[in-house]
């Protein structure tokens, strides 16, 4: 592969780029769904490509083509350095791109099973089983279920020297129950709404027990059409583990895109309200909340060993002590701040440019047992399992729907309630934690859809959060 | 290799009783610019081929990029393996038969060989133009060419070739933004020094955005906030598999009055003022589907899949593309809601106190029965006191039933705007009055 790759960036240099890379990419994911005991979905995609990143003088320039040989490599290569002059007829400031980025070396996710050797057979036989306990229940009207695998076989060349071979192995799955009735629809899934993925083999899927959790599931949602809807006012709000994970996906994964921050998503995703002046100077969260990104926590969507630029993975603050203190970052960008890029620049395939994109972006566990803190709670209300998101462009006002919520009266969590919904302003929001759980209840939970870029891009982060306590929160807003 | 080549490799070498060959082949590519400059230039050619093969009535998929003949003949292979390991599913009744399809013109030469250099010039234009005001202009604009060609073992055997070509942008300014966007299949919908003055024109109107208080108020939608009410109601059920899964809006509504008499929306794939489809992914042509009629809700798209579950339905042409992942289900591709006789100015000048709103950003459904939709106002939200517009409001949350917004429609605009949407498609729309909307919060 090593001269393709040299090809590649030899063409490019020669047709005028100053800085280029290259990434190859062999993807292979498969599938299985099954709904009501039916097969809903199966098979195997894959997808092979290359593309070329240029930088002529101080603009940019991308091609990628599926046909990967010698003279199509030469193609997409001047293509690139053409796409990169173009650009330049609407300049910009000048692109310091930092240090140079030489770094070589392979990876693989280290994974117990691979989740391409089980049997299509086993699979199914997983999913059926958990589809027919669901369908038990007789107010279910749609049982659901799927695991999927998912192999990205990379490599990574830069006109710096840099050589990286990666791959990344992610496996995942869920099952869901959807209780209708003349007025509404209810929805319980186990173990996160279409969210359970990480990089892991096979053993990522076994252990959240679908056919062990399916009879629960199947229950919960049909007591959720019964169940009283949540009230309307401010009260204490207890998260869940996987809600807080995608809050926290939301409310301080992208603000902290230094790509936002410059405006370069404007059109798009969004900007940000954490401007570069309030690095290190704005209370972000209350005392106890610490925001970390990293790329090295084991079975995280957001784990690898180099990101798209050659940078190696690593592990930084975002909030500190609630102070906010840093941002996810390219080599570009982090090199208008004076800083290093933490390695968060990825691409979603071989036919599209890196962004910069969460890593694993945690709330770090607090110290509190869960029972203690709902113990220590008059009135509030528990919600869990995310159900509908929305934030503004600048990323300050949201408003998330959960699948299920617990009235919390003096101490004890009581009757069920459904269509709960919560809202608030970040930095309001995050400055009235006041409690957060130990890292007995600490997961890392996949965010596999997050959408970003033009063409768009959908990329796997991960969220680790335990249960936290929120005071004064407004909540059931749409009734 | 051409379509022909690929759908003769793939159904010669398939095993199955039945097989399907979805070829999709893009070239496309987009320029994005922010802070008045280029700063994101890409070009792509991909091919994706999706095979679809039926063994009873059990259904295996396998999708690839690799067009070699071996590959092609591997892929059959895969998919016949996988639909062997399935239990029948009865309710499967097999590939569409072929039927005739009416060719239908989408293809512009000077979009699809639409050069880097053209499309710099022509953001370039936005550009200067927002530096000029003291203002900073991000967006983009794609030109891309898509063929798309399918073909199964019962003879269906149907190919199109289509561009499309979008551009938008968001202007900003010290505490106001503007925002203006232009779809077609023809390079001439793309008016550069248009877009520039149209978001040029929000930003100014839009300075010194004040607090205002949520609650209900009659609305004025421009097309873009517009556009977001037929997708986010095709999103929760216009498909039949929704319907026939009980979570769609048209539950329990089909055949009743549920939003106003002027309310007419219609999936017209053959319409040229669109971005035409002649026929759907498994080769159907695409019906003129009248999905709310004069307010009445009508019926929702159907694939072949989802006919052949009702003794009395037919495909209608709307297949999405088959996925291994499962099935996403019909949808509407092609929406158009009929226009009415009212300008904005007429709709500003009717309203005694209101919101005029450029467009909605970041809508999800909270519940899907209902059509309740949470999302923020965005680029523009201006405050109507007797009859005029009385200042700029800053950007507010609504939690509102798009189902029932309709049913308080007062107005239709008189010009609609067509507008990119998903699956390659596009949306016609015109601005509307609507009598009551509810907001939730506001931003800070």
């Amino acid at each position: 592969m090593k001269d393709l790759t040299d090809h590649a960036l030899n063409i490019a240099q020669i047709e005028g780029a100053r800085y280029a890379d290259i990434r190859i990419l062999d993807r292979r994911e498969q599938v299985v769904s099954v709904k009501n005991g039916h097969v809903d979905g199966i098979g195997d995609q894959d997808s092979q490509g290359f593309g070329i990143r240029v930088l002529v003088g101080n603009s940019w320039g991308f091609a990628a083509s599926a046909y990967l040989h010698r003279a199509e490599i030469e193609r997409v290569a001047a293509t690139a350095v053409k796409v990169a002059r173009a650009s330049a007829l609407v300049p910009g400031e000048k692109i310091d791109l930092g240090p140079a980025v030489s770094s070589t070396g392979k990876y693989t996710t280290p994974i117990q099973i691979d989740p391409f050797s089980i049997p299509l057979e086993e699979k199914l036989d997983l999913l059926f089983r958990a589809d027919a306990i669901m369908r038990r229940n007789a107010g279910v009207k749609v049982a659901e279920g799927n695991v999927l695998a998912i192999r990205n076989h990379k490599f990574f060349a830069n006109s710096e020297g840099a050589y990286l071979e990666q791959v990344i192995c992610e496996t995942g799955g869920a099952i869901a129950a959807t209780a209708v009735n003349d007025t509404e629809v209810q929805v319980r899934s186990h173990p996160n709404s279409f969210r359970y993925q990480g990089t892991g083999g096979w053993e990522y899927v076994t252990s959240a027990d679908f056919v062990g959790n399916a009879e629960r599931v199947a229950e919960e949602a049909v007591k959720l059409i019964f169940a009283d809807v949540c009230p309307t006012g401010d009260t204490t709000l207890i998260l869940g583990s996987s809600q807080l994970a995608l809050q926290i996906h939301e409310s301080c994964g992208h603000p902290t895109e230094l790509d936002r921050v410059y405006g370069t998503e404007a059109a798009f995703a969004g900007r940000s309200f954490l401007t570069t002046d309030k690095r290190n100077h704005f209370k972000y969260g209350s005392g106890i909340v610490n925001l970390t990104a990293d790329s090295v926590r084991a079975t995280g969507l957001g784990t690898f060993a180099w990101d798209d630029e050659g940078i190696p993975a690593s592990s930084t603050p975002l909030v500190k002590d609630g102070e906010f203190v840093g941002y996810l970052m390219s080599r570009e960008t982090a090199a208008k701040l004076g800083l290093r890029s933490n390695g968060c620049m990825r691409a979603d395939g071989w036919n599209r440019i890196p962004l910069i994109r969460m890593t694993n972006v945690s709330l770090e566990p607090g110290t509190w047992e869960l029972e203690d803190l709902i113990a220590d709670t008059d009135d509030g209300i528990y919600m869990e399992t995310n159900r509908s998101w929305s934030i503004d462009d600048m990323r300050l006002n949201f408003q998330f729907g959960t699948e299920v919520g617990y009235e919390i009266k003096r101490g004890k969590r009581g009757r069920l309630l459904k269509n709960c919904t919560y809202a608030g302003i970040t930095p309001e929001f995050w400055n009235s934690c006041d409690a957060i759980t130990n890292d007995k209840y600490w997961t890392l939970w996949g965010t596999p859809n997050c959408g970003k870029g033009e063409p768009m891009q959908t990329m796997g982060t991960g969220h680790g959060a335990s249960p936290a306590r929120f005071r004064k929160i407004k909540v059931g807003v749409f009734q | 290799m051409n379509f022909r080549q690929i759908a003769d490799a793939v159904l010669s070498a398939s095993k199955a009783e039945q097989t399907e060959v979805l070829a999709l082949e893009q070239d496309e590519s987009l320029t994005r610019f922010a802070n008045n400059c280029v700063h994101q230039n890409v070009t792509e050619r991909n091919v994706q081929i999706t095979v679809r093969a039926v063994i009873g009535t059990k259904i295996g998929i396998a999708v690839s990029n690799d067009t070699r003949p071996e590959s092609l003949r591997h892929l059959a292979s895969r998919a016949c393996d996988v639909a062997k390991l399935q239990p029948d599913n009865p309710e499967f009744k097999g590939l569409p038969e072929p039927q005739s399809v009416t060719p239908v013109a989408a293809y512009d030469h000077a979009v699809a060989e639409c050069t880097p250099e053209h499309r710099a010039k022509t953001v370039g234009i936005i550009c200067r133009k927002a530096a000029t005001a003291g203002c900073s202009a991000a967006g983009s604009m794609t030109t891309s060419s898509l063929s798309i060609g399918v073909a199964n073992s019962k003879g269906v055997s149907a190919e199109h070739r289509s561009t499309l070509a979008d551009a938008s942008t968001v202007i900003m300014g010290t505490n106001s933004s503007g925002w203006a966007q232009n779809t077609g299949w023809q390079l001439p919908a793309i008016d550069a020094e248009a877009i520039a003055n149209e978001a040029l024109a929000k930003l100014r109107l839009g300075i010194d955005p004040v607090d205002f208080e949520p609650g209900e108020y009659a609305v004025i939608l421009d097309p873009y906030a517009t556009a977001d009410l037929l997708e986010m109601l095709a999103f929760d059920g216009m498909g039949a598999l929704s319907v026939q899964e009980g979570r769609s809006w048209m539950n329990g509504r089909l055949g009743q009055r549920i939003m106003a008499d002027s309310v007419s929306i219609i999936d017209d794939g053959l319409n040229t003022s669109g971005v035409p489809w002649p026929f759907d992914f498994e080769g159907v042509p695409k019906k003129v589907v009248p999905i709310v009629s004069s307010g009445v809700a009508l019926t929702p798209v159907y694939d072949s899949f989802t006919a052949g579950r009702e003794s009395d339905k037919h495909s209608t042409g709307h297949a999405t593309p088959p996925s291994p992942q499962g099935r996403f289900g019909p949808a509407p591709m092609n929406l158009f809601l009929r226009p009415g006789t009212t300008s904005i100015e007429a709709m500003i000048k009717s309203t005694k106190l209101g919101l005029y709103i450029t467009r909605f950003w970041y809508t999800r459904t909270v519940h899907p029965r209902d059509a309740v939709v949470t999302g923020m106002t965005r680029d523009g939200t201006f405050v109507i006191r007797n009859g005029e517009i009385a200042h700029p409001a800053k950007s507010l949350r609504f939690t509102q039933s798009y189902v029932d917004a309709l049913k308080y429609t007062e107005a239709i605009g008189t010009s609609p705007r067509l507008l990119r949407s998903g699956f390659g498609g596009a949306t016609s729309v015109p601005a509307v009055k609507l009598a009551r909307f509810r907001f939730t919060s506001a931003t800070k």
